[in-house]
């Protein structure tokens, strides 16, 4: 019976768990689902990464190649983020040409990148002007319910700790560049970026980590990238009812706590991994 | 037919010093708004912040095609085209957050099944792109008639190594600042609508509350302009 009245009054049927401050799930309107990581599974790949928050499913791969650097910048790297929503996650996603969400996604995803200065650019540099590393991170969703952007952060900063590049020498005899696959170091990772995402509901009420369900029905969304010092690299509204000054700060503090949970759970992984 | 409305926004006294033409404070850059200015659209609106020029035009509410339509509300469209070059993923982003600006303040309700297509054209860039854009969408929609329960505007705010902010930043401020912040707000109760960073910063109090001082300024233009065209006619 209550699933006829979900499927004719989403809204109300919402409405009903709302008023009692907690959501059809179990959880309460400041909690997160469940986060799982699991690191390094891809073997093909300089460093990999899969994570579930809930039943959204975000496994990120990096692949590092060479490249030759532009000439207005010839000590920087690239890093070059893509998000892919395969019609396999959702059935809302046609197969063909990226939409607007994955390249929504993508541009977000490039913007924490760039503006958390993750990785310093310089670090990707083999030989000023003529070799540089090109990191790219292609994410991919298994499983499409809800907050998706969380997802691909937390999936994005576990995959670059994971990368391990070679050691490349430039032969001055050939000029040629030579692979030493014996000796692998890790990125220097400067920051940590976590995103916490929120959903609007009727103007008033916030609630985090929506579900698939509960985006559909938000009036709108709002993820907050912080890192650990607190500064925010990213505050991302894109739209939808108004919020006041004093609801954003109730925001920014639930995700500082986020990113600690995130840091302790993320630091727990690699620290039960490093024996290899 | 046509309505040509400029005004200086301050927000404190300028010491008057004649190397920038704005201080370490806080004031705008001029505007001017021109609306009404193409044939075809139902509405259009020209937006101009200092040197940052944007054309924008609004069709609707027009037909929809059945797939993209909408049972009880209108479907709102947003195309925004670069000043060179084809439209890339960055567009589409900042189109999405135009988009969702709009669908927040329009009553689409009042017209279900129907479509309201904005096109902004990126005229000339000089600094505050993104809140020139959502300035010259909202005069757009006013000109055709779109009903809508409140304006919006874009304010665009750039925080420097010293903390310092600058309001309505040029591009060469923007290129040298630590952070840029765009932010929407709406005319009722200066709520923030949209919120667009890029960079590293930590203070947004500070930054939502300037912009808000901001806004006043800005509705009031608007105010003014929309009163001079229709006292004339």
């Amino acid at each position: 019976m209550a699933a006829g009245f979900k499927t004719v009054e989403p809204l109300e049927y919402y409405r009903r768990f709302l008023k009692e401050n907690c959501r059809p799930d179990g959880r309460e309107l400041g909690e997160f689902r469940t986060t799982t990581v699991n690191i390094g599974s891809i073997s093909t790949a300089d460093g990999s990464a899969l994570v579930k928050l809930g039943n959204t499913t975000v496994i990120c791969g990096v692949k590092a190649e060479f490249a030759a650097p532009s000439t207005d910048a010839p000590d920087k790297g690239y890093v070059v983020p893509n998000v892919d929503l395969p019609p396999l996650c959702s059935s809302r996603f046609r197969s063909g040409p990226p939409g607007e969400e994955a390249q929504v996604a993508s541009q977000f995803i490039a913007d924490v990148i760039e503006n958390s200065q993750i990785i310093q650019k310089e670090d990707l540099c083999i030989s000023p002007g003529k070799l540089v590393w090109v990191l790219y991170c292609d994410l991919i969703c298994l499983d499409y319910d809800g907050n998706i952007l969380d997802a691909c952060t937390f999936a994005l900063l576990a995959a670059l700790k994971n990368v391990q590049l070679p050691e490349v020498t430039i032969n001055e005899e050939t000029a040629l560049a030579e692979v030493n696959l014996k000796k692998k170091s890790y990125l220097n990772i400067r920051t940590h970026p976590v995103a916490t995402s929120f959903a609007v509901f009727d103007d008033t009420l916030l609630i985090v980590d929506p579900t698939g369900e509960e985006e559909h029905l938000a009036t709108g969304t709002l993820t907050i990238v912080m890192d650990e010092e607190g500064k925010l690299c990213c505050l991302h509204k894109p739209g939808g009812s108004g919020l006041t000054g004093a609801k954003l700060q109730d925001c920014m503090s639930r995700a500082v706590t986020r990113h600690k949970e995130v840091k302790k759970l993320m630091d727990e992984v690699i620290k039960s991994m490093k024996p290899k | 037919m046509e309505e040509e409305t400029h005004t200086d926004a301050k927000i404190r006294a300028e010491n008057g010093t004649g190397s920038s033409p704005r201080g370490p404070g806080c004031s705008l850059r001029h505007f001017a708004c021109e609306q009404n200015l193409l044939s075809r659209p139902d509405g259009s609106a020209s937006f101009l912040q200092g040197d940052t020029s944007v054309l924008a035009g609004v069709y609707g509410p027009a037909e929809v095609k059945v797939s993209k339509e909408i049972f009880n509300k209108a479907t709102l469209e947003v195309i925004l085209r670069p000043k060179i070059g084809l439209p890339g993923v960055a567009e589409k982003s900042r189109e999405r957050l135009i988009r969702n600006t709009c669908e927040a303040v329009v009553l689409g309700t009042l017209h279900p099944r129907t479509s309201i297509t904005v096109v902004l054209q990126v005229v000339s860039d000089a600094g505050s792109l993104l809140a020139c854009c959502l300035n010259a969408a909202c005069m757009a929609l006013v000109d055709a008639g779109v009903p809508m329960r409140a304006l919006f505007c874009g304010v665009a705010c750039a925080l420097d190594s010293d903390g310092t902010l600058v309001l309505d930043p040029t591009s060469k401020q923007e290129k040298e600042a630590r952070a840029v912040l765009t932010f929407a707000l709406d005319s009722v109760e200066r709520k923030l609508l949209m919120s667009s960073t890029k960079g590293l910063y930590s203070d947004t109090e500070q930054c939502l509350a300037a912009a808000q001082a901001a806004s006043q300024h800005v509705f009031r233009f608007y105010r003014e302009s929309l009163q001079r065209r229709y006292s004339k006619s």
